[in-house]
């Protein structure tokens, strides 16, 4: 809950010159209420939804004997049946939840898409923020849409199973049906809001650097193979970089055409970095033409049980010691490298500490 | 009949001459060089590693112990790069701070390779002229930050500490001083027979060579290419400024040393015009948010160190502390040409072209 704070006041800061600070703070404001109406669930079922109150469920369910739990003499209907009191608790307060976070749902909808009519759409940034913000709101909502239907239907499931089921079936079904009214509603106040943000957003204008991107995506696609990049994009935060991936079979001959061919010269490569993505191994090469000054970044990916990819130090002999040392501390292998062995960690060093799931063999280490 | 055979020998990794705790392995016939087999990680500290588990601002003390002679240049890069993936902007007067003490450090860094490069050659005296004048410059950091070494001077989004009364004057005062100094070096070892024996024509390579190994700062300019990431990607303010990229024309230690020297002219050339420009009042930091949370997405951003391209690749996943960092650090990548440089050396001149690199083993192995 906390970071959501921080995330909000960071945000708030940011734009504080922006000229949409209006509208922008009005969406925070919105966010800042959704997120409140949240709070009393996320507070009790911190990271295990639910279980809090089920434990709180049963504490009260033991000193039922006792007179002073209040409840049990209010609902007489019920008081035979052992569970039936802290369930009725349980479901209660959930429906209160739910209706706290649907009225403040309605009006976190309302605001942004009232907004939004207002402000005009010429501002670059303004689009992209909100539309980040509304998915954000939707995703919240729909959580805590799934985690109510999960409640309910736990709390559903209990008595069902208990002996004496002809009493509590009624508020039970009741509260359900009320999660799943409220479940409904939160989607679509978070849609609408999300639909009313995505709308005045633009189609942006291409980035100066596609031309490039797209003439070298065509060189080597042409003289390579069609299937030699698979992807190619342009990272707009990094300066507009071109980002090719290079599939592994086609690299050697890519990197070849890179640097010899006269419209590309991709003669100093100035980086190479290697990324543990938990689902892939990355290595990137930065490249550099000193001639045309143009950069480009070429990708390859490898799966992560034994990455391997070839190497470039045949073409670029600065290679060498980078991919050395993406090789001792993340484990990709390089074929093809004239001298593939550890170059920070000593020789007998078992793991690569780069990795996420890195375990010191020595935990004094 | 005399018995010559092939002679194993370990340079280091404890030898003054490397600078730290770095180490060749040599094979000598006679006083030739037949192989050399550079050894690092001695002062491999995993600071890519340890940055996975901080958040941004904590990872700056650790850049100022990459570079140790040039921590400001370290500093800047990594908070060049969380800027460029936030988009944020910079005060102009912090900017200004950043290049007053990036130019400065540069001057500072020189200064240090030359008093112990002529050192190491066998020079006793440039040593302690250059120290002597260095220490003005470390005495102002000093006054700007508290510390002498590892500055920990900048920030996301500016810098730390506004310039204290009378510092911008101090750093008036020292350009003049500094210049008339520069002179004094030059007469007295640039040049000396003994010196230009020891180092001209040692350690040559040419332009492709250098572009092969990516060698880059004053490695890669000795052979005449024009690459200053001051002038080709103009980073800060330094579009701002009028300076000259001094080019060499031999790619050898003679030139590289020219090279550095010139550097220190020129670097005092933008302290003249930065400090003539430098703005009377304005913020030191931007507006930046409390928690730094750069949005998904990743970077590479590279800037001039004295040594060369110093680069920051982050890989952010939208979180408080990066996936991934990466830096490119220039004197890892400039010391791979070595080996090749010293076959057919002698030992005598391993030193002077492994000095001509100027290295930082801190660096080296970060």
């Amino acid at each position: 809950m906390s970071e959501e704070q921080d995330k909000d006041k960071e945000l708030l800061g940011k734009q504080k010159d922006d000229s949409v600070k209006a509208e922008s703070s009005t969406a925070e404001k919105a966010e800042a209420a959704a997120s409140q109406a949240l709070d009393p669930e996320k507070g009790s079922s911190a990271s295990v939804p639910g279980q809090p109150d089920q434990q709180e469920a049963k504490a009260a369910g033991d000193e039922r004997i006792l007179p002073e739990s209040g409840e049990a003499h209010e609902q007489s209907v019920v008081s035979e049946q052992p569970a039936a009191n802290p369930e009725r608790e349980a479901k209660l307060k959930a429906a209160a939840e739910a209706r706290a976070a649907r009225a403040e749902l309605k009006v976190s909808a309302a605001t942004p898409s009232q907004q939004q009519s207002d402000a005009p759409a010429e501002e670059g940034s303004s689009p992209a923020v909100n539309p980040e913000r509304e998915a954000k709101m939707k995703a919240a909502a729909e959580a805590r849409a799934a985690r109510a239907a999960a409640k309910a239907a736990a709390e559903g499931g209990e008595p069902a199973a208990a002996p004496g089921d002809a009493v509590g079936s009624d508020p039970e079904r009741e509260a359900k049906q009320k999660a799943a009214a409220e479940a409904r509603a939160a989607r679509a106040a978070a849609k609408a809001a999300s639909e009313a943000a995505e709308a005045p957003a633009e189609p942006k204008p291409p980035s100066p650097k596609q031309p490039q991107l797209d003439e070298t995506v065509e060189l080597v696609r042409s003289l390579i193979s069609e299937q030699a990049v698979e992807e190619a994009y342009i990272n707009e935060l990094n300066d507009h970089m071109p980002i090719i991936v290079v599939g592994r079979d086609h690299w050697q001959a890519t990197a070849n055409l890179l640097r010899t061919h006269d419209r590309l010269q991709y003669g100093y490569l100035r980086n190479v970095s290697g990324i543990d993505f938990e689902t892939h191994m990355e290595v990137v090469y930065h490249l550099v033409s000193i001639e045309t000054k143009r950069e480009l970044a070429v990708k390859l990916r490898a799966d992560r049980e034994a990455p391997s990819v070839p190497s470039a130090t045949p073409v670029w002999a600065t290679a060498n010691w980078n991919e050395r040392e993406i090789y001792d501390l993340l484990g990709v292998d390089f074929p093809g490298h004239p001298d593939m062995r550890r170059i920070m960690m000593p020789d007998e060093w078992v793991g690569h500490p780069l990795r996420k799931d890195y375990e010191p063999l020595d935990p004094e280490v | 009949m005399i018995r010559t055979e092939e002679l194993l020998l370990n340079v280091g990794p404890q030898h003054p001459s490397t600078h730290g705790v770095f180490r060749i392995i040599v094979k000598l016939d006679g006083e030739v060089i037949k192989e050399a087999i550079p050894v690092m990680g001695y002062l491999h500290r995993g600071t890519e590693k340890l940055a996975e588990n901080l958040n941004y601002t904590q990872i700056i003390p650790y850049t100022d112990r990459m570079d140790y002679v040039s921590a400001m240049t370290s500093n800047y890069v990594l908070c060049h790069a969380v800027e460029t993936l936030m988009g944020l902007e910079i005060p102009e007067r912090a900017d200004f701070m950043r290049l007053i003490v990036m130019e400065l450090q540069r001057v500072a860094s020189h200064l240090v390779w030359w008093g112990t490069y002529l050192l190491d050659i066998g020079a006793m005296s440039p040593f302690l002229y250059a120290f002597r004048d260095r220490e003005i410059i470390i005495d102002l950091f000093n006054e700007l930050c508290g510390a002498r070494l590892t500055y920990n001077y900048m920030r996301v989004g500016g810098v730390k500490w506004d310039a204290p009364e009378g510092w911008i004057d101090k750093v008036r005062e020292f350009i003049p001083y500094m210049e008339t100094k520069l002179v004094e070096y030059d007469n007295l070892v640039s040049g000396n027979e003994i010196f230009l024996a020891r180092i001209k024509n040692v350690g040559q390579y040419d332009a492709q060579t250098a572009i092969d190994y990516g060698l880059s700062g004053a490695n890669l300019r000795c052979t005449g290419v024009d690459w200053d990431l001051r002038k080709v990607k103009p980073y800060s303010l330094y579009n701002r400024f009028e300076f000259d990229v001094p080019l060499g024309k031999r790619g050898d230690c003679f030139d590289r040393y020219l090279i550095r020297l010139e550097e220190i002219r020129q670097s005092l050339r933008i302290l003249k015009q930065a400090v003539e420009q430098f703005p009377s009042s304005g913020d030191t930091m931007g507006k930046v948010p409390r928690v730094i949370r750069p949005p998904a997405g990743e970077v590479y951003v590279s800037i001039e160190s004295p040594r060369g391209e110093i680069g920051c690749h982050i890989v952010s996943k939208g979180k408080a502390e990066p996936y991934r960092l990466k830096f490119r650090r220039p004197s890892f990548v400039n010391l791979q040409i070595l080996p090749k440089l010293l076959v057919g050396e002698t030992m005598t001149n391993l030193i002077t072209i492994l000095g001509g690199i100027d290295i930082v083993v801190g660096e080296v192995d970060c």
